[in-house]
């Protein structure tokens, strides 16, 4: 166990997996002598060779049609999308076709793929850069959505996703890169995907959230606890397929719940959460379920950004409304 | 041998073939490097007066001067997202001193200087940078539209969709062109071939560059593509296809504005590969160049930059001297601390404003959204 930023946790499991097997590739804009321009791949290529850590020419859909080709000799591609904001020029290599493979050839035929992007407000960035595009993805059947909130889960998450038959879109939160440090675990080891994990334990209230918005979850139950109300938070992990049975728990534990997600109110997995929920444990419930999530403009430009963003703040206020609700 | 045979031997001859592409390409140069006229009758085939070639020269040297003050500031955490120019001045602003303002730019992010010189006052481009929406209105200081799109950070896009304009241009009989920018990553993009090739199969009026500046962020040009060329790229579209010395102000311009003229006379679009370097970061976002090249060849490109040439063939001419370029930068310096002032107390902006400019007629939760943000004054 050592203290590692939430970067350093990436590099380390993708230097495992180079490691471990010989047929996982990296390759992406810039991930080679560079580094990636966060330095994620930093020293991969130096150490592994270029035959198998190496730059692509400048097209995400190439970068995409190359990870399904190099399945079929037995390769294993983490393919690097630079900016999240730009997987829609690569939309159809993951949605039209890597999703549907195993599905269209009746499941004889795998797509070990990981898709490595980092997405998420808060750095300033320039335009599509910043985007939570992950209600858009969910949505495709065929793929699955890993969203790490911190180091530790990082690590074992990409590890089981590198692992994984199946395409996994890997979402990593840019502002978390270096501003989040947590005890990871030394060497190999993997970490479920598809569970989520209680982060916070509490009975008052359930805090859902994945991602970014978990740091944000976390901030907002401590200021909780110091007006007595003791929240729960429930990383998802994964938000897609969803762990619909520890989302069931939580909310039996407590009947009450809010989700927090740094997209858009009306981009998607805090919707399909509380469709869940709905469908599923209403009975539980003694409150309305409150949602906390960023508005529905398109992701505003820099010197908004602070203005636009989510807050603990915010969290504090919904819980406190659902709290008292009766 | 009949002449099938030879010819069916010259077709399977693949080493011959890859040689010979090379060849296809040679470099239009006017200038060498020290300034010294190579090529008289393309000198006089530019047609530029003196007042044209001073013009040029002020544009160079306002882009270099707001290369190195955008820099600066951004040091200074005054300034947002910048792509430094210096090194490509005559491929940004000889070449688009071949358009006019009837003319539609397509930039990408690091063709700041193409819009500035179309209008966009500075202070708005200050904006653009720091992330303003003020930044994002495209009209000269007395309010008049520019024909000009934001610069474009998606690699490619602008590609397609000035064969848009081009065709748009074309079918309302305008006396206008598209000319659009993107780098040498750019060309790796569907979007680019996409683009010049609806424009070649439209005929359409556009005018596309390529900035062939040696990188991609750290991915050097040999790692694009196979092709020797980039401008081979345009042959596949069946359009006229040009690699210039983009270092060269006057073969810059000459051939920008051959191109045009080509174009608006309803022969179909141009493709320009410039040669040329990124002599700075990628961007003021903490690009190392030190991390995928080395000192040396940043060093050798210096010697190599265009207002070099530009600054002693004008002197030789008579018509330039240090006085005059002094007296200039410090006017375009006084201008930029004006302008800096003028960005620094702009009103802030609203995420209420961003929610009604998403849609025309917002939804319900977005009504409620607006309601929000401005009840907390936002
Ligand atoms: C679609 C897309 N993919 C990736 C990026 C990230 N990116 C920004 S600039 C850049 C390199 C561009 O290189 P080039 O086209 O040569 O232009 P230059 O920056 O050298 O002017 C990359 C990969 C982007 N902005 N858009
Ligand atoms: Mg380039």
């Amino acid at each position: 166990m050592a203290v590692k930023s939430y970067i350093d946790a990436i590099r380390e499991a993708m230097d495992l997996a180079l490691e471990k097997d010989e047929n996982v590739l990296i390759f992406g804009e810039d991930v080679g002598e560079n580094g990636g321009v966060f330095r994620a791949t930093d020293g991969l290529q130096a150490k592994y060779g270029e035959e198998r850590v190496f730059n692509t020419p400048l097209a995400e859909s190439g970068i995409g049609g190359l990870a399904i080709g190099l399945t079929t000799q037995n390769y294993r591609p983490i393919m690097e999308i630079q900016f999240f904001g730009f997987v829609f020029e690569v939309m159809d290599s993951i949605a039209g076709q890597m999703a549907r493979n195993r599905f269209r050839f009746n499941a004889t035929r795998q797509m070990p793929i990981v898709v490595r992007s980092p997405y998420g407000g808060g750095t300033k960035t320039p335009e599509m850069h910043a985007d939570n595009l992950e209600g858009m993805v969910a949505q495709i059947p065929g793929i699955r959505v890993v969203m790490p909130a911190n180091p530790a889960d990082a690590k074992g998450l990409l590890l089981s996703s590198i692992a994984s038959n199946d395409p996994v879109i890997f979402l990593e939160n840019l502002h978390l890169y270096r501003s989040l440090k947590g005890e990871v675990p030394d060497g190999f080891y993997t970490t479920p995907l598809d569970t989520a994990a209680i982060a916070r334990a509490g009975s008052d209230v359930s805090i859902i959230s994945y991602g970014g918005g978990v740091p944000v979850a976390l901030k907002a139950a401590e200021e909780l606890e110091k007006n007595n109300v003791s929240a729960e938070v429930l990383d998802l992990r994964t938000v897609s397929p969803l762990d619909i049975e520890a989302i069931g728990k939580t909310v039996e534990k407590t009947g009450r719940v809010v989700i927090v997600q740094e997209a858009q109110r009306m981009a998607g997995i805090g919707a399909n959460v509380m469709s869940e929920i709905s469908e599923r444990f209403v009975l539980n419930l003694k409150a309305p379920i409150g949602r906390v999530a960023a508005p529905d403009s398109v992701y505003p430009f820099a010197q908004a950004e602070n203005d636009w963003m989510i807050k603990a703040d915010d969290v504090v206020n919904k819980v406190m409304e659902i709290v008292e609700y009766d | 041998m009949s002449d099938q045979i030879k010819i069916n031997q010259k077709i399977l001859d693949f080493n011959t073939q890859l040689q010979e592409q090379d060849s296809f390409f040679p470099v239009l140069s006017v200038l060498d490097n020290q300034g010294k006229i190579i090529d008289k009758e393309a000198l006089k085939r530019a047609e530029l007066s003196d007042e044209d070639l001073v013009n040029i020269i002020k544009r160079m040297l306002l882009s270099r001067q707001l290369d190195i003050r955008s820099i600066k500031l951004a040091k200074q955490g005054r300034f947002g997202f910048f792509a430094p120019t210096a090194g490509q001045e005559a491929s940004q602003m000889a070449s688009s001193y071949a358009f006019n303002d009837d003319d539609w730019l397509m930039p990408g992010y690091r063709d700041i200087p193409e819009i500035i010189v179309k209008g966009w006052p500075i202070w708005k481009a200050i904006l653009w940078s720091r992330g303003h929406v003020l930044g994002n209105e495209f009209v000269t200081e007395d309010g008049k539209e520019i024909n000009a799109w934001m610069p474009q950070i998606i690699i490619g896009a602008q590609y397609v969709e000035a064969a848009g304009i081009a065709l748009g241009l074309k079918k309302r009989g305008k006396n206008a062109v598209a000319y659009a920018y993107t780098g040498d990553g750019g060309t790796s993009q569907g979007d680019f071939y996409e683009g010049i090739n609806f424009a070649g199969a439209y005929k359409a009026n556009a005018v596309f560059f390529i900035q062939n500046n040696g990188y991609a962020i750290s991915t050097p040009r040999s790692l694009q593509t196979a092709a020797v060329h980039l401008a081979a790229k345009g042959w596949a579209a069946g359009i006229p296809s040009v690699v210039v010395d983009g270092n060269d102000p006057i073969a810059m311009y000459l051939v920008s504005k051959e191109a045009r003229a080509w174009a608006v006379s309803g022969n179909g679009p141009v493709l320009i590969e410039t040669l040329t370097n990124r002599l700075e970061p990628h961007s003021t976002a903490g690009d190392d160049p030190l991390r995928y090249r080395k000192q040396d060849d940043i060093d050798s490109w210096w010697q190599k930059e265009p207002l070099i040439r530009m600054r002693n063939f004008m002197t030789e001419k008579g018509i330039w001297s240090l006085e005059l370029e002094n007296a200039y930068i410090d006017e375009v310096n006084t201008l930029i601390d004006e302008q800096i002032k003028i960005a620094d107390n702009v009103e802030k902006q609203k995420v209420s404003n961003f929610i009604k400019n998403t849609l025309e007629i917002p939804g319900q939760a977005m009504n409620e959204q607006i309601a929000k943000f401005e009840s907390e004054g936002k």
